[in-house]
């Protein structure tokens, strides 16, 4: 679905990605984990076109998509839940949920999105009308997440979901992130808390100062002593 | 002692003016808010719309409704150019360079204007029935003005809330890379932001014309007045900056009966400058 090339890319003279290479399939969960700095966030913002790749290829779907602007990408199917969730706070609930579906395609099946975003998330169908800014940590990540599915993709980006939640909120997350699976989304996730993804992918990325340094099935993954010393804190 | 009838005399011009101040106040905070740079020749702009509407009704004998439409599509038209040509280039560029810009636009403007229209005051004389409120005589013209500016605001806020398209306009003014994101073209955004930015100046053009004259320098009398506006309002705040209007309207007819007009505008330069201490977030903004 999503296929990666020996991508490069980085800000201005910094060079934050080197030479990676990842591969998404339909219907699967995949997590980049690797500690700060590694490009995790890079990586996400080449995929959905927020920066350009500096050498490489992305192809999702089959389309070439590196080098193309965000809002075309996003009408290709790939919706990207920023770090920091990123949601509008002066909007309600409801109109986030509308901007998600921004997109013409998108808001002819607005009224089904919305249906399926209040059922997997009750507490937006609770709020909607209260400031998006408001909200706790935990609900803005939910906004965050229903926000993108509005716009009806196949692949979901999510940018350190549980960053900034108490702990309890992120077990929740975790669970309806599941759940967002469930619903037959192909997910592609970057998370420091690498223990809890672990246990939600299928596969994993180790991403080090820019490179991919180990890959493979989760478990596996998880079993790697120094994956353990570093990241799981076992 | 000051009669009080002049007072709520002067109270009452402090409020119809207020209407027109906050309709520019409002377009140009709208492209603030936005687009994150200030068009320093808005008023300039509205100076060029009134000119149209001069020579549409004055000079070729149109009605006054077909000089307004005009003078909003030119707006429209001009504020469309003004992002193309000017703004479009140095988006990215140091906000110093971008108001150096939009400055150089207001000589432009203003030398433009001087060349072919000379320096000469032209107005617009329509003939208004008077009318007359507890023995104080109102201006039509300005209770046309006020009403047509209270319309279009409501108009626009209907815009910002109820449209997609406005409702993308606000979410890009919070934040324009997640609205990227959202399969919103930004520079698509900036474009409609400043056509309708422009239609407002149009519009106030038509409802300025119809109470003062024009001239080269038209700007330079209401330019001040609506950035002091926008800046007590909060930069970017369009209730803010709508509050703000009625609040200089107010202290500059007020203070205009008791002492003079020009005291009416130093009083509120001292106004503007004691509320950037006090407030310098704006007057609606959250301390700490």
């Amino acid at each position: 679905m999503l296929e990666i090339t020996n991508v490069t890319a980085g800000y201005g003279a910094f060079t934050a990605l080197w030479d990676v290479s990842l591969r998404v399939d339909a219907g699967e969960a995949v997590a980049v984990v690797g500690p700060n700095g590694a490009g995790k966030t890079t990586l996400m913002r080449v995929i959905s076109g927020l920066i350009a790749p500096r050498a490489g290829a992305l192809t999702f779907e089959g389309y070439p998509i590196g080098g193309r602007p965000a809002y075309e990408i996003v009408g290709r199917g790939i919706a990207h839940v920023p770090e920091g969730r990123r949601i509008f706070p002066g909007l309600s609930v409801a109109d986030n949920l509308k901007m998600g579906a921004f997109l013409p395609a998108a808001r002819r099946t607005f009224a089904e999105s919305l249906t399926r975003v209040y059922a997997l998330f009750p507490v937006l169908a609770e709020r909607q009308k209260q400031r998006a800014g408001s909200l706790s940590g935990g609900e803005q990540q939910m906004l965050a997440i229903g926000r993108a599915l509005m716009s009806g993709p196949r692949l979901i980006l999510l940018d350190e979901p549980s960053m900034g939640l108490a702990p309890v909120m992120v077990l929740r997350l975790f669970d309806l992130i599941r759940r967002v699976r469930q619903e037959g989304y192909t997910i592609l996730v970057v998370e420091q808390n690498v223990r809890q993804v672990l246990k939600l992918v299928d596969r994993a990325y180790l991403l080090e100062v820019g490179r991919v340094k180990m890959e493979g099935r989760a478990e596996a993954l998880a079993d790697q002593d120094f994956v353990r010393k570093a990241y799981v804190g076992l | 002692m000051i009669d009080p009838l002049f007072l709520a005399e002067a109270a009452l011009n402090g409020l119809l003016l207020g209407g027109v101040l906050a309709l520019l106040a409002l377009g140009l905070n709208l492209i603030f808010g936005v687009i994150d740079i200030v068009w320093i020749a808005y008023v300039d702009l509205v100076m060029i719309c009134m000119y149209a509407v001069y020579f549409i009704v004055q000079v070729y004998g149109w009605p006054i409704w077909v000089g307004g439409l005009a003078s909003v599509a030119l707006g429209a038209v001009l504020g469309l150019g003004v992002h193309l040509l000017i703004i479009s280039p140095i988006l990215t560029s140091a906000p110093v360079n971008q108001l150096l810009a939009t400055g150089g636009l207001l000589f432009f403007l203003q030398s433009f204007a001087t060349f072919l229209w000379t320096t000469d005051h032209r107005s617009v004389r329509l003939t208004l029935p008077r009318l007359e409120l507890f023995d104080m005589p109102i201006s039509v013209a300005r209770l046309v003005a006020f009403t047509l500016s209270i319309l279009v605001m409501l108009g626009l806020y209907l815009f910002l809330t109820r449209t997609y398209i406005g409702t993308a306009i606000r979410a890009v003014s919070q934040d324009r890379e997640a609205m990227a994101l959202m399969g919103a073209n930004p520079q698509r955004v900036y474009l409609v932001t400043s056509a309708v930015g422009g239609a407002m100046a149009g519009v106030a053009a038509a409802l300025l014309i119809i109470q003062y004259a024009v001239h080269p320098f038209f700007g330079a009398a209401f330019g001040p007045i609506t950035f002091m506006i926008c800046v007590l309002g909060g930069l970017g705040n369009m209730v803010g900056a709508f509050v703000a209007s009625f609040i200089m309207s107010e202290v500059i007819a007020v203070s205009g009966v008791i002492w003079s007009t020009e005291m009416g505008y130093v009083i509120a330069f001292v106004v503007f400058i004691v509320m950037i201490f006090v407030r310098p977030g704006g007057i609606l903004a959250k301390r700490g």
